[in-house]
Parts: C-alpha cells; sequence; structure tokens
C-alpha cells in the first residue's frame, strides 16, 4: 500500500514538473507582452487621456476636405475629400478633423505634421476664436524650414477652414504654452485666420488677443508713407 | 518697446523750410516791399535727406545653439547661412551697397536684436537667409509677410511686433523682384515670391524678405555651396532692380 502510495505521488510530482516546464515559458512570454502594452510612452499616455470622443453613432457620415501634401508639388497642398462620421459639435467636430489630419494620408509621404503629435486640446470662443493645444512633437519633429512649418500651419487651417465653419481664427499653442516658432521660422505668436475665403491663408488677425489694438491706416496719418493694404 | 515710426515725419517736419525765423518777411505777410539783401542771418535751406535705399542688413539665420535644419549628412543650415551671407555680401558691395550682417560668426542674437540692427538704419533693406529641410534641391524660394498682415497697420504708432505691417506691400515687390532674378538661375523655383508668416519679418521695419534654399537633405553639401555665388550674384542683381521703386519716407512726399 505503501509502494502505491509513493508510486502516485512521484507520478504526480512528475505531471507537475512536466506541466511547469511548458507552461512558464508560455507564462514569462505572456507576461512579457503584457508588460509592453502596460507600459506606454509618455506621449502614448498623454494621447490615450486626451483622446476625443469616439465617434457617436448617431453622427452622420459626410464627405470631409483633408489637406496635406499635393502628390504633384511637395511645396503646396491639396485636398483629399474622405468620409467619416462627423460630429454636429464644432469642438468634437474639430477634435475629430484634426485627428484624422495627425494620423496623415495613406502615403505618409504627404502628410503635413508628425506621426508622433498629438492634439491635447481643442477649445472654441463664441466670437469664432479657437486655440488648438498640441503636443510637443509638433514642434519638436517638425522639420525645420519656412516651407515645411507654413505647410503645416497651413493644413491645419485650410482642413478647419473646410469641414468646421464656426472657426474663424485660430492660435496653436505647444503643450499649453505659447511659443515663438513652430521650429525656427512661422510665428505662432499670432492668430491665424482662418475662414479666409478663398484668401491668402496664414494670416494674422489684426484684433485678436495678444495683438495691440491699433487704429486704421489713412493716407494722412500714415506716417511712413507706406500704404497699408495693396 | 515700442517703435515710433512717424518720427521721420515729425522731423522733417522740425525741418521744413516753412519755419522761417521770427522777424522774417514771410512771418510778417502785412510787411512793406520785398528786401533784396536781408540785413539779417538767414537759415541755410535744409540739406535734403538721403533718400532711397542706402543700406542692406543680411541675417544668416540660427546659429549658436540653435544649428537650424540638419541634414542626414551633417549639414547645419546655421554654418551655411553664414557662408552664403559671404558671398551676398561681395555680390551686393561689388554693385556699391552698404552691407551690414546681424552675425558674422557662431552667434545667435534674438530675433528682436537682428530686427534692430535694420529697425536703427536709414533707407535699410533686409534680407533673412535659410536653408530648408524640405523642398526640390537646387531651387530657392523668397517668402514676405502675407499681404493680410498689413490690416494690423496704425496711424501713429506702429507696435514693435507689428514693425513690418506698413512696409508688406514693398517687401512683396522687393521679394518679387529677387525671386525673379533667382528663377533665372535656378529653374523650377517659382516666378513670384510666398507668403509665410516668419517671425523674424514680423518685427522689422523695412521691407523685409527671407530666401530659403532648399535643401539640408543633400547628399553632398559642395551641392549647396556650388549654389551660393549665383544666389548672391541674382539677390545683388534684384536688390539693384527694387532700388528705384523704394523712397524712404520723407519730407519730400514722395510715396512708393
Amino acid at each position: 500500500m505503501s509502494g502505491n502510495w509513493r508510486t502516485w505521488v512521484v507520478v504526480a510530482l512528475g505531471i507537475a514538473v512536466l506541466s511547469a516546464a511548458i507552461y512558464f515559458p508560455i507564462l514569462r512570454k505572456r507576461v512579457k507582452t503584457a508588460a509592453k502594452i502596460t507600459e506606454p510612452s509618455e506621449e502614448q499616455a498623454r494621447r490615450e487621456l486626451t483622446q476625443a470622443v469616439a465617434p457617436n453613432p448617431s453622427d452622420p457620415v459626410v464627405k470631409v476636405k483633408m489637406f496635406w501634401v499635393s502628390p504633384e508639388d511637395e511645396s503646396a497642398l491639396a485636398p483629399v475629400t474622405i468620409q467619416l462620421a462627423l460630429s454636429k459639435d464644432p469642438v468634437l467636430r474639430a477634435k475629430q478633423v484634426l485627428n484624422t489630419l495627425l494620423a496623415g494620408p495613406v502615403d505618409s509621404d504627404l502628410r503635413t505634421l508628425p506621426p508622433d503629435a498629438a492634439l491635447l486640446s481643442f477649445y472654441l470662443l463664441p466670437d469664432g476664436s479657437a486655440v488648438a493645444d498640441f503636443s510637443e512633437a509638433l514642434a519638436t519633429s517638425s522639420p525645420s524650414g519656412i516651407q515645411s512649418e507654413q505647410l503645416a500651419v497651413d493644413s491645419i487651417a485650410r482642413t478647419l477652414e473646410a469641414n468646421v465653419p464656426q472657426v474663424k481664427r485660430l492660435k496653436i499653442l505647444i503643450h499649453g504654452q505659447e511659443l515663438d516658432t513652430l521650429a525656427g521660422h512661422v510665428d505662432l505668436t499670432q492668430f491665424f485666420a482662418v475662414d479666409t475665403k478663398g484668401a491668402q491663408l496664414g494670416a494674422v488677425s489684426p484684433d485678436m488677443p495678444g495683438n495691440i489694438a491699433v487704429p486704421p491706416v489713412t493716407a494722412a496719418n500714415n506716417a511712413t508713407g507706406v500704404p497699408a493694404k495693396r | 518697446m515700442a517703435l515710433l515710426a512717424c518720427l521721420p515725419l515729425l522731423v522733417s517736419k522740425a525741418q521744413s523750410p516753412q519755419s522761417a525765423p521770427v522777424g522774417s518777411p514771410a512771418a510778417q505777410p502785412g510787411a512793406a516791399a520785398p528786401i533784396s539783401t536781408p540785413p539779417y542771418p538767414t537759415i541755410p535751406p535744409p540739406q535734403p535727406q538721403r533718400t532711397g535705399l542706402n543700406v542692406v542688413v543680411l541675417d544668416p539665420a540660427h546659429g549658436g545653439t540653435d544649428p537650424g535644419a540638419r541634414g542626414a549628412q551633417g549639414i547645419r543650415e546655421s554654418d551655411l547661412v553664414l557662408d552664403l551671407a559671404f558671398q551676398v555680401r561681395r555680390a551686393l558691395e561689388a554693385q556699391g551697397f552698404q552691407v551690414l550682417q546681424t552675425r558674422s560668426g557662431n552667434e545667435n542674437p534674438s530675433f528682436d536684436d537682428r530686427s534692430t540692427l535694420a529697425n536703427a538704419q536709414y533707407g535699410a533693406v533686409f534680407i533673412t537667409l535659410h536653408v530648408s529641410s524640405t523642398g526640390l534641391p537646387g531651387t530657392v524660394r523668397v517668402y514676405t509677410m502675407p499681404d493680410s498682415f498689413a490690416s494690423v497697420a496704425t496711424g501713429g504708432v506702429i507696435g514693435w511686433d507689428h514693425a513690418q505691417a506698413p512696409y508688406v506691400t514693398l517687401s512683396r515687390k522687393f521679394g518679387d523682384a529677387v525671386q525673379g532674378q533667382i528663377t533665372q538661375r535656378f529653374k523650377g523655383s517659382p516666378n513670384n515670391s510666398q507668403s509665410a508668416t516668419i517671425r523674424q519679418l514680423r518685427t522689422t521695419a523695412a521691407p523685409a524678405i527671407a530666401i530659403e534654399l532648399a535643401s539640408v537633405s543633400v547628399q553632398d553639401r559642395a551641392d549647396l555651396d556650388r549654389m551660393m555665388p549665383g544666389v548672391g550674384d541674382a539677390i545683388a542683381r534684384g536688390v539693384a532692380e527694387f532700388r528705384p521703386s523704394y523712397v524712404v519716407p520723407g519730407p519730400a512726399g514722395a510715396h512708393p
């Protein structure tokens, strides 16, 4: 009897050791995978925290114009029409289109904004002034240069202009701060005109906070002798 | 810091020939016959102010701890634009222009310090030099502030932050002249200057343009070095072409 008991114990222990030998490597692999998933980068964590609200099933699917680099001319933007479920709320709508802009086109060479940049928040005042706050990557990962920085800003402004008519002018912040420039060239201290209706973009609004309120120039009081507008 | 753009006009009014001395015939309209040889000392007529384009301020962008655009081959924008500035300076001086530089070594003056150098000159134009990260290699683009920036122009006093506002039209004309000369040499460059909201231009109270060569992405820096004499010569020709269009606001009442 005692011999049988010992045999059963040895067999049970053998099975346990065998099971452990098979299971432990699998377990280790799972732990490693889980660790990768649960250790997001700071940027990823911020992205998840600030993720725009997922599209509501009741949001209508509409045609949206996104402005990325033109395949024919790398110095210009071209509209790409896609279909998106967009909220009717202008703030949610702006977040949805800007997140789509950040995600980039199918051809990554045509993107205007760096892939690791994220929209942190978006505010819209009743007078149409909007503030878009982007992560630091927008400034640190954008290629330095007048052309590339102006394309980045114009793609944001024109995409908002085409899809969120309530936005009249736009201020770009980087991680909540006002920067002098995007990456050394294009001015971020001013508001960008958005509702240009075909006029030139990249304009500075004259009467926004941060700008000095000034009287209009007339021929009589223009001391510099230079016409204010052509 | 405020820019008193009205100062030249005020100064010129103070020096106006109409400011005759007390006791002169002009001050006594009801006086008798004109006196052919005045018994009192006369004030010499004011010397005509130098009008037109007197100085070209060259701004090699970035420098110091700010290298600007960087290429995969270790090419740094801040080094390139300094070399380019020397080439442009040589071409401008050959045309008889006086040239000042915002930096001639590896320093990094602030945007405002660079603008200050141009704003302190009488009859200056300002050229900031850049090399891009992107764009078709071998092309050159000229940029000016958007026309709509002129709408922030003021009456008597112009804020430092909007010093460029009254000069937007002149800057555009200047930019087109330089771009035209550049495009003759560097095919693929645009025919006219482009608009961009450039921080450096905003605070500059003079016709001001930015010039950007493409690009630091070239495999060999020599490709960019070879462009520099041609760019310098084209800029000098563009400045010379623009010169007759630029009349410094002054007592003559000449407006560009």
